[in-house]
């Protein structure tokens, strides 16, 4: 199936757990009305689901961007989707532990709710097929994933 | 013959929480995890009845991003109203149940639930 190119911004807000998990709910209806393959919706929801977690629970807030790029822009037959994350703060003092999982710096409080198990960026790599971070402690965080559609 | 949520409703004598829920969707697995990347990462795909005693809004936000087919709550706890209403705005079946985790899980898997496809 051939897309038509998207780009869409969504804002996440830091530490407010009662809307936590609206924007990937958004993003997984916006990717079912246009008919994206069910499979790729439900590893986009998932990694997006993590990502508005992560910027929820450790971030003082940031974006997550959605961007469609159709095979027919780039000359082949796969197209892509990307998730970009990027955030205010604080960054993440050593990314290659954050990868780690059942790593975590999470709260007691916000480990009670059953958040911070670690798994939510080896979720977001599992998940895409392409997956970049770069961070850097006392500014901010960006993740760049990728997944590919016909 | 197909399990459906009208199976477990009465077989594991639940209590049904949203009561507009289509209680004639199949299910095809079972899970039980109260963390919930775990859940994400591991709770598979389609038709599973998800046992946690976790009772906030995230709970139902992870049930529909993994199309499950609904949230059992164990040892009789409520869930949080905000909950409630989600689950009912996205056609989330919530049940609760007397009984804990640990017998809730052995019944469905007498009653020929399996463990769901890892994704």
């Amino acid at each position: 199936m051939s897309h038509e190119a998207l780009h869409e911004s969504y804002v996440v807000q830091a530490h407010n757990f009662a809307s936590a998990g609206e924007v990937s709910a958004s993003i997984k209806r916006l990717l079912r009305h246009i008919g994206i393959d069910f499979g790729v919706i439900r590893r986009v929801s998932i990694a997006a689901y993590e990502v508005e977690l992560n910027l929820v629970i450790h971030s003082r807030g940031g974006r997550i961007d959605l961007e469609i790029i159709p095979p027919i822009e780039i000359g082949g037959e796969t197209g892509w989707l990307h998730l970009t994350s990027t955030d205010v703060g604080p960054g993440i003092r050593d990314v290659d532990l954050a990868m780690q999982e059942g790593w975590s710096t999470a709260t007691d409080d916000v480990r009670d709710l059953g958040f911070g198990a670690g798994m939510g960026l080896p979720n977001m790599r599992r998940n895409a097929d392409s997956f970049e971070i770069t961070s850097e402690y006392g500014v901010g965080t960006t993740i760049k994933m990728g997944f590919k559609i016909q | 013959m197909p399990i459906t949520l009208e199976t477990l409703h009465s077989e594991l004598n639940l209590k049904l929480l949203t009561p507009e829920s289509d209680l004639s969707r199949e299910v095809t697995a079972g899970y039980c995890c109260d963390l919930l990347s775990w859940a994400l990462a591991h709770g598979g795909t389609g038709g599973v009845a998800w046992v946690t005693v976790q009772t906030h809004m995230n709970v139902v936000a992870v049930a529909t991003l993994l199309d499950m087919a609904c949230v059992i709550l164990p040892d009789n706890i409520d869930p949080e109203p905000d909950a409630l209403q989600k689950a009912n705005d996205e056609s989330i079946a919530i049940f609760k149940a007397e009984q804990n985790a640990y017998a809730l899980c052995g019944q469905m898997w007498a009653m020929g639930i399996g463990q769901a496809n890892r994704s």
